[in-house]
């Protein structure tokens, strides 16, 4: 068994750019098959236009559509590709000078082997038959021929102003030692905290150090199912990514022998009649639906017992 | 050696909205910053180092946004330096901003912050599920309504105080131009009468969403001699504290009051309440102005709601708060911070326009970020420090 949990997590969204004047000239070029570049102040035509001058400073204005065919000014070969990139099969990411720009342009080239990629090489643009202003409008560029750079029309009268840019990031979370045994005590019925040695402050989830004296935490201390609702919030908002139906009610729950509370759901009172001191105990799921985690707990509910006394646990608040 | 003075010489910001789709990130920016330079009489050339914060980069899905922008900000042949504390960073920033000054390594420093909500939805960006952990979390309302509730109880204050706030704090936006929320006829019943969020926080009690910047021009001492109307910066402290930590004082957290006291040390004040003309507060709900005016020393533990309910936090008060209508009615979250610090500075300039606090020659420009768990603050004069 690894000494850690560790579990896949998505970070995923659609954000969507705004990109402004210049760059919206340059994605409005791209949708009608045109390559935008702008003239800087020291006569360089530069693409993608740069949104300010880098001399004077001042907003872009002098524009210059450029050749839609140009050189490799410099490659490099990718035998590999990854999930995103342009091709599912080797291909050049390569630097292209395109005739009547003085500044190379990165994308991809689409050839089937190093072998056909040279520094100085004629390359065109290959268009995507269908445009929505963006980079990928430009779906790659392939060694010219006569034809240079065909444009299946793809016309549109709107200025493009905005741009949708998914962005994943897939990654694995991993718990610590002490919150790993944490959650492997939840999938055995148990809560396991651990006592700072130091100022003897029982956590739960342990936390490796504690947080106030920095000492390694290494006594376990195995805490009742039992606590106190410290305070709480009843959310009433939906929103994006959302795990519960509102409303519901987050709560700080001081379990009995801790210093500490954690936030969980209350459940089985009405939202309203939630208050600070409440006395709750810990619900489980089925035991065939445990794993290790604290959703292993479904939620707490009242005890039926009297309120906690304010002097228990105002020092949480 | 101590210190060099430093002054605030330039101030810009944008119109924040909920959506500023005409312009990019880097457009956003040079808004405020074009503006701070005509403020400051100077170009970007004449600029020593840039100092750029904004909040999580999960906001916009920009990792490290501070490269692609350098060359549009002006940055080319200069240090630049990102900033990030979470929702203090406009201060923070301004702060590292102004240290370059006072430790004489720059002459002329701009800095600048922002956020571009609109960009992507940071209800969702606060709240990605942890693997293992209850997925109860809900944006920074959910984080804090308990909180909130906390400071009630501890208090005993009334429901209405946070509504008295929100009230304030939109009719004083309606003399900002530049403030993204202009909701005519806010009264303390309406908010009441808004849905209720995060129990007990309720709609008209909570920040909206905004794309905005603010920018800053930090001169030393020789430069702000040729300024007409400098802003002294009297005293600059940042502190931390850990996120979770056994009976972690959440109301009116160790960091803050240490900072707070650290500051009025620094600008030789003794009593914050008598000598500090105006405040700009980071309140992004509405219950944290009584619970920070404790907390930074203007009020007694338990009091910070009576100085509110007393109306001594209204423009015409003894203690104008969040002149400029606040983090509650604009809230680019990166720039946050630098509009309190910006707008506690043009309030010591004079130069507020109709949200001008009539005498303001000391102010307060205050942020806070993460769980309650960053602070930073700073005072601002119309003259120059003795010390």
């Amino acid at each position: 068994m690894p000494r850690t949990l560790s579990a896949p997590v998505t970070v995923a969204f659609d954000y969507t750019r705004s990109t402004g004047p210049v760059i919206g000239r340059f994605l409005t070029g791209l949708r009608d098959g045109v390559v935008v570049g702008a003239r800087t102040s020291e006569g360089r035509v530069v693409i993608p236009p740069p949104e300010y001058d880098p001399v004077t400073h001042q907003p872009t204005t002098d524009f210059v559509e450029v050749s839609s065919s140009g050189s490799v000014t410099s490659w490099v070969w990718v035998p590999e590709p990854v999930a995103g990139q342009p091709f599912d099969r080797p291909f050049a990411w390569a630097l292209v000078t395109l005739d009547g720009a003085d500044v190379p342009f990165l994308h991809a080239l689409d050839v089937s082997s190093a072998d056909e990629v040279s520094t100085g090489m004629r390359v065109q643009v290959r268009w995507a038959a269908e445009r929505a202003g963006a980079i990928t409008d430009i779906a790659c560029f392939e060694p010219a021929d006569d034809g240079a750079g065909a444009i299946v029309p793809f016309p549109g009268d709107d200025v493009v102003s905005g741009v949708v840019t998914p962005v994943e990031l897939d990654y694995v979370y991993a718990a610590s030692p002490e919150e790993s045994a944490f959650y492997r005590g939840l999938a055995e019925g148990r809560l396991l905290g651990q006592r700072c040695p130091t100022c003897h402050k029982v956590y739960i989830p342990p936390r490796s150090a504690c947080p106030t004296d920095g000492s390694p935490t290494t006594d376990e201390v195995e805490l009742p199912e039992t606590g106190t609702v410290t305070t709480f919030c009843i959310v009433n908002v939906p929103f994006l990514g959302q795990k519960i139906t509102p409303p519901y009610v987050s709560a700080y729950v001081l379990l009995d022998g801790a210093d500490i509370a954690f936030l969980h759901l209350i459940l089985d009172i009405p939202a309203e009649e939630v208050h600070m001191g409440l006395r709750v105990k810990a619900v489980w799921k089925p035991r065939e639906e445990w794993g290790t985690t604290i959703e292993n707990i479904s939620h707490f509910a009242p005890t039926g017992e009297p309120d906690a006394d304010y002097d228990t646990y105002k020092n949480q608040l | 050696m101590g210190k060099q003075p430093a002054a605030v010489v330039g101030i810009g910001q944008t119109h924040h909205r909920a959506k500023r789709l005409d312009v990019s990130m880097a457009g956003l920016c040079r808004e405020a910053m074009d503006r701070a330079l005509e403020d400051a009489g100077m170009t970007l050339d004449e600029i020593d180092a840039i100092v750029v914060g904004k909040a999580p980069d999960l906001f916009e899905g920009v990792m490290m946004p501070e490269l692609f922008l350098a060359e549009a900000l002006g940055a080319a042949g200069k240090p630049l330096l990102r900033v990030h504390t979470a929702g203090s960073v406009g201060g923070s920033t301004a702060i590292v901003a102004a240290s370059l000054v006072q430790a004489g390594i720059h002459r002329k420093v701009l800095t600048v912050a922002y956020e571009k909500q609109s960009e992507s939805n940071a209800m969702w960006a606060l709240s990605v599920p942890v693997p293992f952990n209850m997925p109860v979390h809900a944006g920074a309302g959910g984080y804090f309504a308990p909180h909130v509730r906390s400071y009630i109880r501890r208090s005993g204050a009334p429901n209405h105080v946070g509504a008295i706030v929100a009230a304030k704090d939109r009719n004083n936006a309606l003399k900002n131009p530049y403030a993204h929320l202009h909701n005519e006829g806010t009264t303390v019943e309406s908010v009441l009468a808004s849905q209720m969020l995060w129990d007990p926080i309720r709609y008209d009690e909570t920040c909206p969403s905004s794309d905005g910047a603010c920018a800053l021009v930090i001169a030393s001492e020789d430069v702000a001699a040729a300024s007409p109307n400098p802003a002294w910066i009297h005293g600059t402290v940042m502190r931390s504290e850990a996120t979770s930590a056994a009976e972690r004082d959440q109301v009116n957290p160790q960091a803050s009051r240490d900072a707070a006291a650290a500051l009025w040390k620094q600008a030789g004040i003794a009593s914050p309440i008598d000598e500090i003309d105006m405040a700009e507060i980071y309140v992004p709900f509405s219950w944290f102005e009584p619970m920070w005016l404790e907390s930074l020393g203007f009020a007694e533990e338990g009091g910070g709601w009576m100085l509110t309910e007393s109306g001594a936090t209204a423009l015409d008060g003894r203690l104008p708060v969040n002149a400029s209508g606040g983090v509650l009615s604009s809230n680019p979250i990166g720039a946050s911070g630098m509009l309190r610090f910006g707008e506690a500075a043009l309030q010591v300039r004079g130069l507020a326009g109709e949200h001008q606090v009539d005498g303001a020659r000391k102010a307060l420009g205050h942020a806070y970020g993460g769980g309650s768990q960053f602070f930073a603050m700073w005072v601002v004069g119309s003259d120059k420090p003795t010390s």
